[in-house]
């Protein structure tokens, strides 16, 4: 398993490119976090601290699941429409494959967001005591997160389908457990042992952290270790899943 | 016994794909240099033989060698390229875009890109989306997506379906060309008059090779004045 850079480039060129041609697509993704952070924004305005929390968390919750969405279809698409099995026949291999969709997939993700996180301390006044640096590059992970679960979940099931109902099935406990509704540290012992085993609790641990402390902290550092160390080993298992010889 | 100007090479190949013998112990060789036409009816394991020359055909068991190297190893992908028999062309992507990602896979540059859509007759369409082309035209683009690569071993199944009669004479014009300067150019066809044009053909019948020679000698043989009279001889003496 070897990685060529400029394999990799091309296809993430590519990738981006495909997503340019889909104007709709790319305007759900910069506005529907708008449109939800604005809806929590309104619902939680009576408790200033709550909401701050929320609207951080949804920093890592919602590009989870657009992207995982993007990388899932488009993958999957990848595989239906026979591409990917032409890209097998070309000096390309299975992780420059993975790899290209990911840093597209991650450049989007860095992009949506850039645009949440200043909608939701410009408009919303989210507070964060934090930089907004490490905001960005902390959720740029829930995103990349949804990238790596989508693509691993299109090499292991045939069709659109099924990838589209492994999103929620696979997401949908992250997001109950992650701290989103109430914190970890109250929850049922062995509910906050499962939640330690998913990857998006330390994503959103490491928001959290950039939310209270002026200064990362170790605890942020090592969530977002943890965060990166889930991202790779999926990566890299969703192209160990991806087939050069099938059926 | 292969000799050494066979491009491909395949050895003993068993396939099986849902349970069923696609390919039984088949084995032949594809001259380097020529148009090798892959001929059979639908169902005869046409496309099952030229995935397992590319390399993405799962093997039960056998062997294929293509220029020596292993077939779908990473030596061999630098030098083989492949036009599935559907179109496989990214259709939310221009037809120029569409040829530069498969140039860029290979090393092939903006010149080749434009040389490439001119002998498919696409340079007028060049920044069309590739969605919104005809099926011809469709299939065109994913033909100029292996032109590109300049290959060694060009695998086409079936390239010229739903192409205009004029096309077909300059694409086959093409492939004959490519083969003149030492190109091996393998095409698989259910079209009889296209197997005319072939230096050699292979015969392809329920998963096994019923004959392999050069059309005239095929007629000849089987004492008939057409191809379709020759296929249809060699299946009953064999039956």
């Amino acid at each position: 398993m070897s990685v060529h850079l400029h394999l990799l480039a091309a296809t993430a060129a590519r990738v981006l490119r495909q997503a340019r041609h889909d104007r709709r697509t790319l305007a759900i993704v910069l506005l529907v976090p708008l449109v939800l952070s604005f809806l929590l924004s309104e619902m939680f305005d009576e408790n200033a601290q709550l909401l701050d929390r929320v609207l951080l968390q949804m920093l890592a919750v919602m590009p989870l699941i657009l992207m995982f969405l993007l990388a899932a279809v488009g993958m999957v698409r990848e595989r239906t429409s026979g591409t990917l099995e032409r890209l097998m026949t070309t000096p390309a291999g299975q992780v420059d494959v993975i790899l290209g969709y990911a840093t597209a997939f991650g450049l989007l993700a860095l992009v949506q967001v850039t645009v949440a996180t200043l909608f939701s301390y410009f408009v919303l006044d989210m507070e964060v005591a934090g930089s907004l640096w490490l905001v960005l590059l902390t959720a740029v992970f829930g995103g990349l997160l949804g990238v790596s679960m989508g693509l691993l979940a299109a090499s292991v099931s045939h069709g659109e389908f099924q990838a589209a109902q492994l999103m929620p099935a696979t997401t949908i406990p992250q997001i109950v457990l992650c701290g989103l509704f109430g914190p970890r540290d109250q929850m049922a012992d062995w509910l906050y042992w499962l939640s330690s085993a998913f990857p998006l609790t330390y994503v959103v641990e490491a928001l959290e952290e950039v939310g209270r402390y002026a200064e990362p902290t170790s605890w942020y550092w090592i969530s977002l270790g943890i965060s990166v160390a889930f991202v790779l080993a999926l990566l890299i298992l969703a192209s160990a899943k991806l087939r050069r010889r099938t059926d | 016994m292969p000799a050494a100007t066979d491009a491909v090479v395949i050895d003993r190949l068993t396939v099986d794909r849902g349970g069923e013998r696609v390919l039984d112990d088949l084995s032949c060789a594809v001259t380097g240099g020529r148009v090798t036409g892959l001929l059979g009816p639908s169902g005869s394991g046409k496309t099952t033989l030229i995935r397992a020359i590319v390399g993405t055909q799962r093997l039960r068991s056998g062997s294929v060698h293509v220029l020596g190297m292993p077939a779908g190893s990473a030596e061999a992908r630098r030098r083989v390229a492949y036009m599935t028999q559907a179109a496989s062309v990214y259709r939310d992507l221009s037809v120029r875009e569409n040829v530069r990602y498969f140039g860029v896979l290979v090393g092939a540059g903006d010149a080749q890109v434009r040389d490439v859509l001119e002998q498919v007759g696409l340079t007028g369409w060049a920044s069309a989306l590739a969605g919104n082309l005809s099926g011809g035209q469709l299939s065109r683009v994913s033909l100029a997506c292996a032109l590109v690569a300049s290959p060694d071993v060009l695998v086409l199944d079936e390239p010229t379906v739903g192409q205009d009669p004029v096309l077909r004479e300059e694409l086959w014009s093409d492939f004959r060309s490519r083969a003149a300067s030492g190109t091996t150019v393998l095409v698989s066809s259910h079209v009889m008059d296209e197997a005319e044009r072939c230096d050699e053909l292979i015969l392809l019948r329920g998963g096994r090779i019923l004959d392999q020679d050069t059309p005239q000698q095929l007629r000849e043989r089987t004492g008939t004045a057409n191809l379709d009279e020759a296929f249809l001889r060699l299946i009953r003496e064999e039956e």
